[in-house]
């Protein structure tokens, strides 16, 4: 399968963008060169504010831009963007009403050897509990540049949960995206996965293969957005296949899983239901492969839990 | 005769405060000259259009003293007197802490520490877009001891924004003590300078001081300027004055007869004296 790297396309398409809206903006932390955010500064330098280390600082700024018009596009890793700016982002971007981007790359355990400090396990929990935030997690590198576009055109305050490394092509060109719209990538009738971002939407799939060579139709679906959460999708698929499976690059709770339980629970229908995720632990150094193992994240522990509710 | 408007505000604070059985009665009362000087002589605005993109941004970082804030917009004209009369009632659209929801507010504030990066931004995006308003945020200095305001002052200096004033109403007093005895700030105006910031010291109940210093900027050019206004928290009615306990502190009957009647003095003598 084609695989692109995220980070290009992040750039790239912000790049696009800016040819066309003199508004877009970005600003970084001191890691544009580690998220790609460096292609933008290079091609516009005076619309590019690296702040230095001072994430806080960043989105205080970004909101600042904003109230006066601008489209601010603020990046650093997910671990800052959730934890060290987070009253910022609360109060001066979205309880302000403002317009503000803001991208954590490196999700879960595709920090990698950065380890338990850089690890966002915790950024969707945090992020979900603030009002009218819309939260996406692209899964490919098609649905990614789409999901900016629709960001920038979108006015309000987002989240864009990121990897910046090479992710598998699941998507034709054509395909549109919409906040709170799910892909059902793989349809199934004995199972649902409801999988967010390119780690977990690739395992769901794979989990979905071994699964259907013993008979179990696992149908795979692409959350893209958090928040608005899918509801009428999940719900169908849960009522559908009476079997549910929360797949996520960070705690099992707080995040997706908690979003779909809600939604199952209140709609009345009622499901078997498992996570996967991280349960309760900080992160740790390892490659991805071994940290996926580390917090049984892999397609044969999603393809476990499916057969854990038979 | 700013002067007396301010005194005239101090009435309007201290009315609102005790009908709403509460409010941050010292740090209004210290920096009422401040906002007098700002929404009556220095910032290019009209009541009438508050989101003219050309409008000079003020963002209230200090937002406890909200009431302040709340007399001085009625007064300018973004919104009835009476809307007042609502503060602090359940369906009021005047909360303890200014929202977006209040014609003239710039931005939410109050959660201590965010205002300055905010006003950094207005400001680089009239430095980039070759914009003539300016920015200026109002800061507690018990507010001085976030981190996220050191932040914001690197950053305000790195990009050269002179187009930008901190003002810090420098009252001395915060809610449990004295400044320097909760955590030290002096020596206040060499740590702003030492950030790239031109500081000019100023008696921030001092009318003619307060606009001569809003007049004068940018004090330098390419750096940002930042006002550091002594003042005295309560400033305007004796028995407030300097008082820890008025950190919040509501009116008695007798206390709010007292203060207004000698409010009324003051206003007598500044209106003789035409200032």
């Amino acid at each position: 399968m084609e695989k692109r790297e995220m980070r290009a396309v992040y750039a790239q398409t912000l790049i696009e963008l800016a040819k066309t809206n003199e508004d877009i903006v970005i600003l970084d932390a001191d890691l544009m060169h580690a998220n790609g955010a460096f292609a933008f500064a290079k091609a516009y330098p005076e619309r590019s504010f690296n702040v230095g280390v001072a994430e806080a600082n960043m989105v205080g700024v970004a909101a600042g831009l904003s109230s006066v018009g601008k489209i601010p596009f603020a990046s650093t890793f997910g671990s800052f963007a959730g934890r060290r700016d987070y009253d910022q982002f609360f109060i001066s971007a979205n309880y302000a009403r403002l317009n503000v981007k803001l991208v954590g790359t490196d999700p879960g355990v595709t920090a990698k050897y950065n380890g338990g400090t850089h690890m966002p396990f915790e950024d969707l929990a945090l992020m979900r509990a603030i009002p009218k935030l819309v939260i996406l997690e692209p899964s490919d590198p098609v649905s990614l540049g789409k999901l900016i576009r629709k960001s920038a055109s979108y006015y309000g305050c987002v989240y864009l949960r990121m990897q910046r490394s090479p992710a598998s092509v699941l998507y034709p060109e054509s395909e549109e995206f919409e906040f709170g719209r799910a892909k059902v990538l793989r349809e199934g009738s004995d199972a649902v996965l409801f999988a967010l971002g390119s780690v977990m939407v690739n395992e769901s799939l794979a989990a979905a293969e071994t699964l259907a060579t013993e008979g179990i139709r696992a149908a795979v679906v692409d959350m893209v957005s958090l928040k608005p959460l899918d509801v009428e999708t999940v719900v169908a698929q849960a009522g559908k296949t009476g079997r549910v499976v929360t797949c996520e690059n960070g705690q099992a709770s707080g995040g997706l899983s908690s979003a779909v339980a809600e939604a199952i629970l209140e709609s009345g229908v009622r499901a078997g239901f498992a996570r996967i995720g991280v349960k309760d632990e900080f992160g740790e150094v390892g490659t991805v492969e071994y940290l996926m193992e580390r917090y049984a994240l892999r397609a044969q522990d999603i393809a476990a839990a499916v057969r854990s509710l038979a | 005769m700013l002067a007396a408007q301010s005194l005239e505000l101090r009435k309007d604070i201290l009315s609102l405060i005790k009908r709403a059985n509460g409010g941050h009665t010292g740090g209004c009362l210290s920096s009422i000259d401040i906002l007098v000087g700002l929404y009556f002589h220095a910032l290019r605005i009209d009541p009438a259009m508050p989101r003219d993109p050309g409008r000079d941004r003020f963002v209230m970082s200090k937002g406890h003293s909200a009431e302040g804030l709340y007399c001085v917009l009625a007064k300018a004209g973004f919104f009835p007197a009476l809307v007042l009369e609502q503060y602090g009632r359940f369906d009021s659209t005047l909360y303890g802490h200014p929202t977006m929801n209040v014609p003239g507010v710039e931005m939410p504030t109050g959660a201590l520490g965010h205002g300055l990066a905010v006003g950094v931004g207005m400001a680089l995006a009239a430095k980039r877009d070759g914009a003539s308003y300016r920015t200026f945020v109002l800061m507690g200095d018990g507010e001085q001891a976030e981190g996220s305001v050191w932040e914001a002052a690197m950053a305000g200096s790195h990009y050269g924004l002179d187009n930008l004033v901190g003002i810090v109403d420098y009252n001395g007093l915060q809610i449990s003590g004295k400044v320097d005895d909760v955590m030290r700030l002096s020596p206040l105006g060499d740590r702003w300078a030492a950030f790239g910031w031109k500081v000019v010291q100023i008696d921030g109940n001092d009318m003619g001081q307060v606009i001569g210093a809003l007049d004068s900027v940018p004090a330098k050019a390419g750096s940002p300027t930042l006002i550091l206004a002594r003042t005295i928290k309560g400033k305007g009615v004796s028995f407030i004055e300097n008082q820890v306990a008025w950190h919040h502190k509501v009116p008695t009957d007798e206390q709010y007869a007292q203060a207004m009647r000698e409010l009324d003095t003051a206003i007598a003598s500044a209106r003789e004296a035409r200032v």
